[in-house]
């Protein structure tokens, strides 16, 4: 299938003479949720500007649904739904009109049930004729989505969705975002919260100092990059590792309670089978065992710190 | 043409108004009402006729120049600014419109309430003064084409403005001070020789004398010439408008 948006090769120079991307290529597949994970100031938002035209690239090109984003902006922009990271309303309009608005911004003809469905699905039909001032931060930021949605858009970028945003909203936008893409939106979304991109994405890329660094299948990320730790809960604690067991990758840890080694699941033998023999060989007994797969976090740590 | 969005554009800027519609029209009345008063009454009544027409009434296409000109700038300079400063601007420059069909729904909007504004302040004038319009056609069509040069132009000055200062600093030291030297309160002729050609540098002359031509058929220059610079300015304007969306002066980074 292609790809539903296609970046290729886009730079950004900013007037100030800061380079906030350096020939990115990417490509998104239409359906997916992607989420695009980076540190501040990494060039995510600059990417999300160029694709949906509100920053000027200085080299390269996008199409969406296969359109070019400059020649052939309107049909490029008609597919896509913009959240961005600011909060921005117009503050003295209701929450109706300025959903409505941006439906007719986008060339729709005006549909009272389809805005209803919106409002509705955010739970904000309730307030739809309170003006936006008088909405909570929250709120707010569901108002935006909702314009962001009043067109139809096929694909909906999502500027670091649930920054600031409480526990339970944001339990509530992952909701959303999963029955967005069970009736076939694409979403792409920023975040700098590791917990969200593996919560919600199908693929993830890793942007930093305006480079895309990795792209890849979530579950195959965690799998290719991932190490595991095997946590041996000792029957008898230890003062101090003994000789024979001195080697690499174990640590004493739990004030001497705690055996952890840590192995690469890549790796032909993990070890773990020796590992268990010289302690049985040492007299070392434990009462439980436990093992754990390196989070996102830590892949992303390691490959933004430069590793 | 996305008219849809036109028009949206069109239709949120004149809700805005509406919500402001006290202070927007009754400032208006109320200043008109004063220079009757002041300029009409107390001082006009020693002034003899302005090239045959009562002061009085020679005034009045000032007076509503004068209102077209500082509401067109004012309300489609603070359209395109107010978003910008919120932020909400991001919406409409990621939206299937182009840099001319913002322009149209946002001067459209401001251009249609000063020519309202201009309407109600000629009918006021008319409970002072009793009015007979030369040419009524040419008289709305030097009203319209007036407001919407000058709304082109203050959409501009809130494109340029980075602050509310600036927002306010062409209006109040441009507009208003080249519309007092444009003849809103005097004919031209009754300046000295030098001062006349200088005046004449002033675009603004040229909108007021096609105005007052249009009631009293009495002008400072013809009216053919008046409509030309006006038509003039109104093409620098659209130029630097598609100059701007262009370029994405201000608006895109």
């Amino acid at each position: 299938m292609p790809p539903i948006i296609a970046v290729s090769n886009v730079s950004k120079t900013y007037a100030s003479g800061l380079v906030a991307l350096k020939g990115v290529s990417l490509d998104i597949a239409p359906g997916e949720i992607f989420a695009l994970l980076g540190p501040n100031g990494a060039g995510k938002t600059t990417l999300i500007g160029i694709i949906c035209g509100i920053v000027n690239a200085s080299g390269g090109t996008v199409t969406v649904g296969g359109h070019d984003n400059v020649t052939e902006y309107r049909a490029a922009r008609s597919l896509i739904g913009l959240v961005p990271q600011e909060l921005a309303t117009d503050t003295f309009e209701t929450v109706w009109a300025t959903v409505s608005f941006s439906r007719g911004l986008f060339g729709k003809s005006p549909n009272p049930a389809f805005i209803e469905q919106v409002l509705k699905d955010l739970s904000l039909y309730e307030r739809r004729h309170s003006k936006i001032m008088t909405l909570s931060g929250g709120m707010k930021r569901r108002v935006m989505i909702a314009k962001a949605l009043a067109h139809e858009p096929q694909i909906l970028f999502l500027d670091e969705p649930t920054a600031g945003v409480d526990v339970e909203l944001r339990r509530s936008m992952w909701e959303l975002i999963r029955k967005l893409r069970d009736v076939g939106v694409t979403i792409i979304l920023t975040t700098h919260y590791i917990e969200e991109a593996e919560e919600m994405a199908d693929r993830i890329g890793v942007i930093n100092k305006g480079e895309i660094v990795l792209v890849e299948e979530k579950a195959e990320l965690i799998r290719k990059l991932g190490q595991k730790q095997l946590i041996l809960d000792l029957a008898q604690p230890l003062a101090a590792l003994p000789p024979e067991l001195a080697r690499r990758n174990l640590v004493l840890a739990g004030d001497g309670q705690q055996l952890v080694y840590t192995y690469d699941t890549k790796g032909e033998h993990t070890g773990i089978t020796a590992l268990l023999n010289e302690l049985s060989a040492a007299g070392i007994r434990f009462k439980d065992l436990n093992t754990k797969q390196s989070s996102l976090e830590d892949i992303f740590v390691g490959l933004v710190s430069g590793k | 043409m996305n008219w849809r969005g036109v028009y949206a554009i069109y239709k949120f800027e004149m809700a805005r108004m509406r919500r402001t519609l006290l202070q927007s029209v009754v400032s208006p009345v109320i200043s008109t009402v004063l220079y009757f008063v002041v300029f009409g009454s107390a001082i006009g009544g020693r002034i003899t006729d302005m090239q045959g027409v009562s002061y009085g009434a020679f005034i009045v296409p000032g007076l509503i120049m004068l209102t077209i000109l500082t509401n067109s700038v004012a309300n489609a300079s603070f359209g395109i600014y107010f978003p910008r400063f919120l932020g909400t601007i991001y919406e409409i420059l990621s939206a299937p419109i182009s840099g001319l069909e913002i322009a149209l729904g946002c001067v459209g909007a401001a251009a249609t309430k000063s020519i309202i504004l201009g309407l109600i302040v000629l009918a006021t004038a008319g409970l002072f003064v009793p009015l007979d319009i030369a040419h009524p056609v040419a008289m709305i069509g030097f009203l319209v084409l007036t407001a919407i040069t000058f709304s082109l132009f203050g959409f501009l000055i809130g494109i340029w403005a980075d602050n509310f200062e600036k927002l306010q600093v062409i209006p109040l030291l441009v507009i208003t001070p080249l519309t007092f030297l444009g003849g809103a309160f005097y004919s031209i002729h009754v300046l000295p020789p030098a001062w006349q050609t200088v005046t004449l540098f002033n675009p603004i002359v040229y909108l007021i004398s096609g105005f007052r031509w249009s009631f009293f058929n009495v002008a400072d220059v013809s009216p053919g010439v008046s409509l030309a610079m006006t038509a003039g300015f109104l093409s620098l304007c659209v130029l630097a408008v598609y100059w701007v969306f262009r370029t994405g002066y201000r608006l895109k980074t």
